[in-house]
């Protein structure tokens, strides 16, 4: 017997198109965009505000694998995306020297407590190696742990999405401490140099966009071919009847604790490239609203997409920082109706529309045909095989 | 006695559901290679038993025993899954969003871990058997559907396939032709017939004229109020007083 099914040809050219799209996208934000730069098309502050931009795109990436392909609804990877930032923080911070308020070679606000020598766990993060690998290791433990006693308990659906928040919301809390001596309330700002570089320098934020634009693109590919693996059939078998999965052999928990920890790494290395662009690093980051505009981002964009995730963050963020400065009363307001609309008029997102309007060209011959071109034979013809 | 190998042997079986006795003191054995149909009312306790012997539930009290040695009911869904426990449920549980053909890779046997699914391949052998399976199942020219749009009876014959894929020891297939029509029913039972020799099946059915067909010669449960009524070939038991009583609900004469 031959392979049943030569692929239809429509599908080849929406997969051809996918993949020039994908490259067109990543040249453009890796290389393009970087160019204008240095040709002045685009002045400093608008690749800057590209590159935090991006870094929320990846938090978004993370959103969306846990969300949009397993089901499971974080609400608390601003954490990790705050704890990378923090750890990138604690480099910047002892890469200041002696230049800080106060002229000590310690942080400023530690002189201010205080301190008159620099904390035992301070100390290894004067060197950028060290750094690096807390920004995936320490997010990577927590969401482990946090995982591994959560998934074990079977919690799922809304529970999880609670205890997430209650997380975040913990850690912020602790954060905003003093005695934790991680800059309380005020956290961590006024950084000078990364990698020997100044960062006011245009070439050094620069630099910082382009690690951010690789890293998204990075992040988007290996998700993509994840999901494309059979563990992505699996993730998707979790998000759609998770009892079932048990009854196919797989233990669902593992799975979960995997998405779940890579999730973590991701965001924290989103939140580790935001600091340095940003030059700021505080609690707020981790507070529980942070983590629910992610959400937002991703299903404005397309949840369950990868890309739909990252062109919400940018769109999105755009838009806050337009309304944020001509109408601040209102953005709460905007961002909590645009997620309405979303949710009544766009479910598949901004990715979607596309197939919207194509669906609604298409609609006319056929009712609720499915997805695949298939569907245009009869379903009976089987039983009058038999 | 013969003493052949005990598959599954369940003993002192109890389990309640806010009072409710769904189980009661079931004893329950199967040789290797049987084909067993196990009827029974409804609320007899059939489904309650397969939740039981394939982890969904925990009983109160009792043992069920795996060729002798394993203790089920200190497993997972999943770890009994891994010892060649297979499950078709009553109502067809089938991944919608996924095609036919990617079911049947889900179920296909193999490594269960996370590291395999990740970098592990779909071999030249598992496709040309997921093929096999298609054309047993009759869903080849139906494989890159999405299986929420198959028809009813297409998909139980999926999830059978799923538990074909799986090549399980033990198939437990719950009520395998509800919903189908008469043609579809008498397929399904050739195909559990087919497989009868390789594999230990379970099947728990109400359609009498199915289980006449698939039972023909072979021992039948007659499961009641949560334990086993009776046993023997189905027409002896279809005559025995006692599952007349319960099937047609004969009262005693009061004497």
């Amino acid at each position: 017997m031959m392979t049943p099914f030569p692929p239809p040809t429509p599908k080849e050219i929406l997969a051809r198109l996918e993949i020039f799209l994908i490259c067109a996208g990543s040249l453009l934000l890796v290389v393009f965009l970087p160019l204008l730069n240095i040709s002045g098309t685009i002045d400093n502050y608008t690749l800057n505000l590209w590159g935090k931009y991006l870094c929320y795109g990846i938090l978004a990436i993370s959103v969306d694998l846990l969300w949009g392909y397993t089901g499971l609804l974080s609400l608390g990877q601003a954490l990790f995306f705050s704890l990378g930032g923090y750890m990138m923080g604690m480099y910047l911070m002892r890469m200041i020297g002696s230049l800080g308020q106060y002229k000590k070679p310690m942080p400023d606000f530690l002189v201010f407590l205080g301190w008159t020598e620099l904390p035992t766990f301070w100390k290894p993060f004067d060197s950028f190696l060290f750094a690096a690998i807390m920004i995936v290791l320490l997010p990577s433990i927590i969401a482990l742990v946090f995982g591994y006693l959560a998934f074990r308990s079977r919690i799922k659906g809304v529970y999880f999405s609670i205890l997430t928040q209650a997380l975040t919301y913990a850690a912020a809390l602790m954060f905003f401490r003093n005695d934790m001596l991680m800059g309380g309330n005020n956290g961590f700002t006024d950084f000078k140099f990364i990698l020997g570089q100044n960062l006011r320098e245009p070439a050094t934020q620069r630099g910082l966009y382009i690690a951010t634009a690789v890293l998204t693109v990075g992040a988007f590919l290996i998700c993509r071919w994840l999901t494309k693996t059979k563990f992505g059939l699996v993730q998707r078998a979790i998000r759609d009847s998770e009892t079932r999965v048990l009854f196919s052999g797989y233990a669902a928990a593992n799975y979960k604790l995997f998405v779940f920890v890579l999730c973590a790494v991701l965001a924290a290395l989103g939140g580790a490239l935001y600091v340095p662009q940003v030059g700021i690093i505080n609690p707020s980051e981790m507070w529980p609203d942070k983590s629910l505009e992610a959400v937002v981002w991703c299903a404005v964009g397309g949840r369950g997409t990868l890309v739909g995730p990252i062109i919400g963050a940018v769109s999105v963020n755009a838009l806050k920082s337009w309304a944020t400065t001509e109408y601040p009363d209102l953005w709460l307001i905007l961002l909590g109706g645009l997620f309405i609309l979303v949710v009544l008029f766009l479910p598949k997102g901004i990715v979607g529309i596309p197939g919207m309007i194509a669906g609604a060209f298409k609609r006319a011959p056929k009712e609720e045909a499915p997805a695949e071109p298939a569907a245009a034979e009869p379903i009976v013809k089987t039983e009058a095989e038999a | 006695m013969s003493r052949k190998p005990m598959l599954l042997a369940a003993e002192g079986v109890n389990k309640s559901f806010a009072g409710f006795k769904a189980i009661n003191d079931l004893n329950f054995y199967l040789e290797e290679g049987e084909l067993r149909t196990v009827i029974g009312p409804n609320g007899a306790g059939k489904t309650s038993f397969l939740d039981l012997i394939t982890g969904r539930t925990k009983p109160d009290t009792g043992s069920i025993k795996w060729e002798e040695e394993t203790e089920l009911t200190h497993l997972s869904e999943y770890e009994i899954f891994r010892l060649g426990i297979g499950r078709k449920f009553q109502t067809p549980t089938v991944y919608t969003d996924h095609t036919v053909f990617e079911n049947l890779v889900l179920s296909l046997e193999g490594s269960r871990g996370v590291f395999a699914s990740i970098f592990g391949k779909l071999r030249r052998l598992e496709r040309e058997r997921i093929f096999d399976i298609l054309k047993t199942i009759n869903l080849t020219a139906k494989a890159e559907w999405k299986a929420g749009a198959l028809a009813h009876g297409q998909k139980q014959w999926l999830e059978i396939g799923m538990l074909l894929a799986q090549n399980a020891k033990l198939l437990l297939v719950d009520e395998p032709a509800a919903g189908m029509t008469d043609e579809e029913t008498h397929r399904t039972g050739e195909l559990l017939l087919s497989l009868a020799g390789e594999h230990t099946i379970v099947v728990i059915e109400h359609d009498m004229v199915f289980v006449r067909q698939i039972a023909a010669g072979r021992k039948v449960t007659v499961l009641h109020q949560g334990s086993v009524l009776c046993e023997g070939p189905v027409d002896e038991v279809q005559n025995d007083e006692r599952v007349i009583e319960v099937y047609l609900g004969r009262k005693h004469r009061h004497d």
